[in-house]
């Protein structure tokens, strides 16, 4: 397969002082991040910190109040056009009663730029064999979605991001029921897919995978708290900004030990 | 013999020959799209479409124009206005829905009512099928013919649609406009089935069929090609039904539908309910262990009125772990 148009800028996102309102309630403000080419970036926050409204943005699914997003340089919408960023629905968000196999799934990710009827040729069907055969699922792609364990399940949504050739990955809470096998799996896989130049953007509140994964992070609540390289992002101090003052579940203190501390 | 002259005699009649055409026109179109209906949470939509079409065909009438015209206006008018008041209000669409579609239908009772002569509101509502000409089978056909051309054609973005709508817009794809495509042709269905079974019953097709192929495939496909032969199957029963039982052939085609999902419901290997029940059963059995072994040949002649028990909806209680001794049999006379 040919890649999809290749950007012609290293910086896979641009976000300048997004602000988002819901009514009353002001679900961003004043939100700049960028992430360049070949990096993978987790973004961080308690539910309700945004992040889904973030991602929402980026993908043009509400229009921000204030501010902008580029992707690759160009407009949210030329950017969907060209197939250059695939979204991974959180677990919740999929009806995995719905009759469609695994290997229909990942097919979808080529349909921005088959014919008007969708029809796989020759080529089309390899690139979604390929792209089963890089997540390990190439034996199971005529299960039905549902059939699958919570890391396969993942899988699928990548498999069908490599189909779609997509430059920016946005992942919506990817570790969420998954199994610790599973995440190193994903882990390593998404770090593969950097390497060729994709970028990754992963929303998250479970903070422990974050340093193994991530070669920078951006700290939410409704703006941003921090942003930059993990160890420095992910403090005592800013953690407890972003997630209360007493941080007392595992995961906020086992990421915040694994981290140097640079800001308490 | 007498099969073929079971099967022959009813043909010899030219309404019915024209009745069996609409019927199995109007049942193929409405089963497959049923098949995306069901699976964008759309069902009560059809409900609504089916109802507001009545003003339409109540006004087709009066003016002399084909029905098909004043139904597909109306039945189009209808998801857009829903859609409008839906975007403009904090309401939730089944309520949006209800408001809009009972509007429309009171509007169209209030027309025929206005022109009692004219109209005879029987036959819109529960159709009239035995009464259709040679020029609305020719209509039926054709409006037939040109949903199922679309749907087919557009299946895969249909599907991805009701699938993840989501990443349909991220790849670029027109969600919206994939939306108003499938309410268009849902609209069109509804005037394809209004000769059939009427606009009550026209609902049954659109729902009954594509849910009795869900509980059935894992694939889309196949849960297309479930849902037509289903529905054809249906469809004849329900007519030769009517001919020989001397019942309203809507009523028998809808009937025959449901009988169809009843029996998948209940037998469907290996997801209906009996066979739930069952294997619920077989595990409490294997859960409870050897203090049950003695029991174990009173347990297994018990499994024959399973059937039963399932039909009656509390299938929980077959894996009440500490049965009494002569629990089975308590539960079979029950």
């Amino acid at each position: 397969m040919t890649a999809s148009a290749a950007p012609s800028t290293r910086r896979a996102l641009d976000v300048r002082n997004l602000g988002v309102r819901y009514g009353e309630v002001q679900a961003l403000d004043d939100v700049s991040m960028t992430l360049d080419a070949a990096r993978i970036c987790g973004l961080i926050g308690v539910n309700g910190s945004g992040k889904s409204t973030l991602f929402k943005a980026l993908m043009g699914l509400l229009v921000p109040g204030t501010g902008s997003v580029e992707l690759f340089g160009r407009s949210a919408a030329s950017a969907r056009k060209q197939g250059l960023a695939a979204y991974m629905p959180q677990a919740e968000e999929v009806d995995w009663t719905f009759p469609v196999s695994v290997s229909d799934v990942v097919a979808m990710g080529l349909y921005g730029r088959l014919g008007p009827s969708r029809r796989l040729r020759a080529p089309d069907r390899a690139a979604v064999e390929d792209a089963l055969g890089r997540v390990g699922l190439a034996d199971l792609r005529r299960r039905q979605i549902g059939q699958l364990s919570g890391g396969q399940r993942k899988r699928v949504f990548i498999a069908r991001s490599i189909a779609q050739d997509a430059r920016l990955l946005l992942l919506d809470e990817p570790f969420a029921g998954v199994d610790q096998a599973s995440e190193r799996t994903m882990t390593a896989l998404l770090k593969t897919l950097r390497d060729e130049g994709r970028s990754v953007l992963v929303s998250t509140h479970d903070l422990a995978g974050v340093p193994e994964l991530c070669d920078e992070a951006v700290l939410l609540h409704r703006r941003v708290l921090a942003q930059g390289d993990p160890s420095l992002v992910l403090t005592h101090g800013n953690l407890a900004r972003a997630f209360g003052p007493a941080p007392s579940t595992t995961t906020v203190r086992s990421a915040a030990s694994a981290a140097p501390d640079g800001g308490s | 013999m007498e099969i073929v002259t079971f099967l022959l005699e009813p043909l010899q009649y030219g309404f019915l020959t024209r009745a069996l055409a609409v019927t199995l026109a109007a049942a193929v179109v409405a089963a497959v799209l049923s098949c995306w209906l069901i699976l964008m949470g759309w069902s009560l939509m059809g409900d609504a479409v089916s109802h507001a079409v009545l003003p339409g065909v109540a006004l087709a009438y009066i003016l002399g124009i084909p029905f098909s015209i004043g139904a597909f206006v109306f039945g189009a008018g209808a998801v857009a206005l829903i859609g409008i008041v839906r975007s403009t209000t904090k309401l939730k669409a089944d309520t949006v829905i209800g408001v809009v579609f009972t509007a429309l239908f009171a509007t169209g009772l209030a027309i025929v009512s206005a022109t009692p002569s004219q109209i005879d509101l029987m036959h819109i509502l529960f159709g009239n099928v035995l009464g259709v000409s040679a020029g609305d089978v020719w209509q039926v056909l054709l409006l037939g013919l040109l949903t199922l051309a679309i749907l087919l054609f557009k299946r895969r973005d249909l599907t991805l649609l009701a699938f993840d709508r989501t990443h349909a817009h991220v790849i670029g794809l027109n969600t919206r406009l994939l939306s108003a495509l499938l309410l268009g042709l849902l609209a069109l269905t509804v005037v394809v089935g209004l000769q059939a079974v009427g606009i009550i019953l026209v609902v049954a097709m659109l729902i009954t069929p594509g849910a009795t192929a869900f509980l059935l495939s894992r694939s889309f496909d196949r849960m297309l090609v479930i849902a037509v032969v289903l529905t054809v199957t249906a469809s004849l029963a329900g007519v030769y039904a009517s001919y020989y039982l001397d019942i309203s052939t809507g009523a028998a085609v809808v009937l025959c539908q449901a009988i169809v999902f009843a029996v998948v419901y209940l037998f469907a290997r290996p997801d209906g309910v009996i066979w739930q029940a069952r294997r619920r059963r077989t595990a409490a059995r294997t859960r409870t262990g050897h203090t049950r072994a003695g029991r174990n040949r009173t347990g297994a002649a018990a499994v024959g009125p399973a059937p039963a028990q399932a039909g009656s909806g509390t299938a929980p209680s077959a894996s009440d772990p500490p049965l009494p001794a002569s629990g089975p049999s308590v539960r079979g006379d029950a």
